[in-house]
């Protein structure tokens, strides 16, 4: 199993050059560079910038190699120094930039996950064991209404409400006092309840989909043979459900995992904005837009790691649970 | 006697039907499938006659009406007396207090709702030329509510006006052509490149099975924003709207197939040293065969919930590309554009009938999924 492991790490290696080269090729597509965005954003607050100066930014910027060289320059900071490029946008090492909001990023994404597994198992097992039942259609129903709305209206409408109800506005999981004072064990409350809306907005939009997969697979496992003889030899239903049937429907499900944080990502972008959270995705966007692209660079790679590294622990958990998939992989 | 025949006669149907005819058996038993088949059917046909359905083109606004509330029909006569529903215009009106620009209904003048009333010329499926609509406004006399130029001289708004002062639900008529068809296309070309590279990835294993899954590795570790942010940029910008759009779904697909073919991976690899294939492969059966006769049947059921949450998928990612800009842009019409006018709390306090574009969005995505859950009941061979 570590060798396997060992392997599938050294496997990312070339994963992460492919998507990074990918990334970088993606980031250039646009006409343009961060100069021209640049020049653009300035003309319009009426500073005019001669062709000279605009050479000369490009010049200091380094933009002005082909971009396969400055990819190349790129990877080798990164490899040799550790150092992941200037971000043109803040003025700031690329790190620092990214540190700034990386926790906050993978507590959220982290919590959202947790969320909505945590959610959706049960709701999506009960569901199947009591298959047409009312519970089954009041449950599945929040389900698809969560999934039915965008993220960011849902946020809109859920933020309208609690503004009607409170006469609150909670933007950002922060108060201002919080920003000023630090946090101290009498704001937890408070952050806990500006958590909750972003948790209910990104996480549903999830589960819908991990509902009705858990509830298709415990159903088609349940119509098999061998639910019939363990039921026939005289197994609890507790051990039927959770010791063969669960077993086997997770496979799907856990399939996703990568997939599933992969939606996160994207899907609190906008939910984000739309918030005003202070985590990666909005960042992410802005340098997008205005062509950083160190910075878009090193928060795709970034984000593209920690799938694969979902990616990793989803195939570990499959041959866990899959006896059959252990062999395929020893064999 | 003859009920007893007739009893061996559908058991002979039941038994001789094929796979398919026996799912679209279940699937009429199953009501909220078959409601939701209905639904989309009557979407869909909406979205094909659209010029007919809807009462004003997408060319046709008016700044006097911007923002407005859903145009009110009266029923009743000043007198109280019923009469055939009626509207009235818009004016504007300056209260001398605060100088600022009323609009109030201007109740000197009716205009009557008509059916198959004379409105915009356009081309019905592209061809036949008309200019009759399900229903507009005449004035007393029976003639067009639009003055010698053509311009309407008062609209009516089932679901109110946007921004720009046009009329919501022609909007949303309109919108459906795009936002209905084109996550089709998306999720089959997914659905067909997931079967096809899962499939083979894991019934032939080795070589081929590692470097499909690297490339599935490589595309479903890139987050899908910087690729729709580049790709709508790099699309060049005189191509008309809806087909750059068509563009990015397909590109979007090449890259979305990716988590069905993992599954379907899992599912071949545990299935493939099942006995029944064995068997078949020693009976000499071709590799395709397998797959299509005796493996992908198997998990069908699978495939199915997939391919029905793929599509509402679709639809939903169409509406945050355009909250953020990067999908279709106005005039082009899909729902996504129309729900970019609810972005943020004031729009929606003060013209909460913005929000009843997302009233279609979230039928149309719970339609696939009861469908999708019908179809599921249907394809499973066990009931």
């Amino acid at each position: 199993m570590l060798s396997y492991i060992g392997k599938r790490i050294l496997m990312f290696i070339p994963t992460l050059i492919i998507i990074s080269f990918l990334i970088f090729f993606i980031i250039q597509l646009p006409p343009g560079d961060y100069v021209t965005s640049y020049v653009a954003a300035m003309a319009a607050e009426g500073e005019i910038f001669t062709a000279e100066q605009i050479a000369d930014l490009r010049v200091q910027f380094g933009l002005d190699d082909p971009w396969f060289i400055q990819y190349f320059n790129w990877v080798k900071g990164i490899v040799t120094e550790g150092d992941f490029g200037y971000s043109f946008e803040y003025g700031r090492d690329v790190w620092d930039v990214i540190m700034d909001r990386l926790y906050l990023t993978l507590a959220v994404s982290f919590i959202i996950l947790i969320f909505q597994y945590g959610v959706s198992l049960p709701i999506g097992i009960y569901c199947a064991n009591h298959q047409y039942s009312a519970g089954d259609y009041v449950l599945s129903f929040f389900g698809f209404i969560g999934t039915a709305t965008p993220n960011f209206l849902l946020a809109i409408i859920i933020m309208y409400y609690i503004y009607v109800k409170t006469g609150n506005v909670y933007l950002g999981l922060f108060s201002t006092e919080m920003l000023q004072n630090g946090m101290r064990w009498e704001y937890v409350p408070e952050f806990l309840g500006r958590c909750a809306i972003p948790l209910i907005v990104i996480g549903t939009s999830g589960t819908c989909g991990i509902i009705r997969t858990v509830r298709a697979q415990m159903l088609d496992e349940q119509a098999r043979q061998y639910t019939l003889c363990a039921r026939a030899k005289g197994c609890s239903e507790w051990t039927i459900t959770y010791k063969y049937c669960l077993r086997a429907a997770l496979n799907p499900v856990v399939s996703g995992l990568a997939g599933s944080l992969r939606t996160i990502f994207s899907g609190s972008t906008v939910s984000a904005i739309v918030m005003n959270l202070a985590i990666q995705g909005p960042v992410l966007l802005a340098a997008l837009k205005s062509q950083d692209m160190y910075l878009a660079g090193t928060i795709v790679l970034i984000q593209a790691v920690l799938v694969l590294v979902g990616t990793l622990l989803s195939d570990i958990a499959l041959a866990w649970l899959d006896p059959r998939i252990r062999f395929a992989e020893r064999s | 006697m003859a009920l007893f025949r007739k009893k061996t006669a559908s058991d002979e149907s039941y038994y001789m039907a094929s796979q398919w005819t026996l799912m679209w058996r279940k699937l009429q038993k199953h009501k909220l499938a078959k409601f939701s088949l209905v639904i989309l059917a009557i979407l869909y046909l909406g979205a094909l006659f659209a010029d007919f359905f809807a009462p004003y083109g997408l060319e046709e606004f008016s700044a006097l009406y911007k923002n407005t509330a859903p145009t009110k029909i009266y029923w009743q006569d000043e007198d109280g007396s019923f009469s055939r529903p009626y509207v009235y215009g818009l004016k504007k009106v300056n209260d001398r207090k605060t100088f600022k620009v009323i609009i109030t209904e201007d109740t000197t003048k009716k205009y009557y709702i008509d059916l198959f009333a004379e409105g915009m010329e356009y081309k019905l499926f592209g061809v036949i030329p008309s200019n009759t609509h399900l229903f507009g406004l005449v004035d007393e006399a029976g003639n067009p509510a639009r003055d010698a130029n053509g311009k309407a001289l008062a609209r009516i708004h089932l679901f109110g006006a946007d921004s720009t002062g046009a009329c919501i639900f022609s909007r949303v008529l309109f919108g459906a052509r795009v936002s209905l068809t084109i996550p089709f296309v998306s999720a089959a070309i997914s659905f067909v490149l997931g079967i096809l590279l899962g499939g083979i990835s894991g019934y032939f294993g080795g070589v081929v099975d590692n470097v499909i899954q690297r490339i599935i590795e490589v595309l479903s570790a890139i987050p899908s924003i910087p690729l729709w942010m580049a790709l709508s940029a790099a699309i060049p910008p005189d191509i008309p709207v809806s087909s750059m759009y068509l563009y990015i779904t397909i590109i979007l697909s090449f890259i979305g197939w990716t988590g069905l073919a993992r599954v379907v991976r899992g599912k071949f690899i545990s299935l493939r040293k099942e006995d029944y294939v064995t068997a078949a492969r020693l009976a000499g059966v071709s590799d395709l065969k397998i797959i299509t006769k005796h493996l992908v049947p198997g998990f069908l059921s699978y495939l199915i919930v997939n391919l029905t949450l793929g599509i509402p998928g679709s639809i939903l990612g169409e509406t945050s590309m355009s909250y953020l800009g990067l999908g279709m842009k106005a005039p082009a019409t899909s729902w996504g554009v129309l729900l970019k006018e609810t972005e943020d709390l004031v729009s929606v306090a003060q013209c909460p009938w913005k929000m009843i574009p997302l009233i279609f969005v979230i039928v149309t995505v719970l339609a696939f999924n009861f469908l999708g859950d019908g179809l599921r009941d249907a394809a499973d061979p066990y009931k």
